[in-house]
């Protein structure tokens, strides 16, 4: 199965809701948009039932370059970390079962 | 920031669609995805990130309150790699003091 892309998503959206190709397109580009745009002045983004994007600063730590072993300090960082949210969670949960059920 | 913020934002840039209309926008593009996690398929979007499923492998577990060992199946959990254009502007961001 391909992956979903930000194309499908403004198909979907013009075939559901009615709305233009040119809005669907640019309605999409907006969601992910904000999302950014918010994440980038460092707020958290809330989606009940979907998840939250949170933002954690980590330190300076020791790293290793794996090619050649030799020993290079990760720079402290600002990361993006997702935690999906009930619903979520449970429908993916709901497919591995199902998925356990059709190996038997 | 919350959904219905993000829906307010929205809709304040596409001045020709309904408040309606982006709330109902934003809630089938949630769907979608979730849908598409749920068939155990993937999401990439470019520029932001993928959503994928990562497998946990089953274990014991404990009832925290008897103790009690309880064996716990494997599992799909979701799973979100952030882009490259997102992982650069959010740590841009520390340097401007954000």
């Amino acid at each position: 199965m391909s992956a979903l892309t930000k194309a499908e998503l403004a198909e979907h959206l013009n075939v559901s809701l009615n709305l233009s190709k040119r809005d669907s397109k640019m309605l999409v580009e907006t969601f992910f948009d904000e999302i950014r745009g918010c994440l980038r002045e460092n707020e958290q983004v809330k989606l009940s039932g979907f998840g939250n994007f949170d933002l954690r600063d980590k330190r300076e730590r020791p790293g290793r370059n794996p090619k050649t072993g030799e020993e290079i300090p990760i720079s402290a960082r600002r990361v993006v970390t997702f935690r999906p949210g009930q619903k979520l969670k449970s429908q993916v949960e709901l497919h591995a079962a199902a998925a356990g059920r059709t190996q038997e | 920031m919350t959904k219905s913020e993000l829906i307010e934002q929205i809709a304040a840039q596409h001045a020709n669609l309904s408040l309606k209309e982006v709330e109902t926008a934003v809630r089938l593009i949630l769907d979608d995805i979730t849908e598409t996690l749920a068939k155990g398929g993937r999401v990439e979007i470019r520029g932001f990130g993928s959503f994928s499923l990562h497998y946990r492998e089953p274990r014991v577990g404990r009832n925290p309150k008897t103790g009690d060992a309880v064996p716990l199946d494997g599992k799909y959990v979701p799973h979100f790699k952030p882009g490259k254009e997102l992982r650069e502007q959010v740590n841009a961001s520390r340097a401007l003091g954000y």
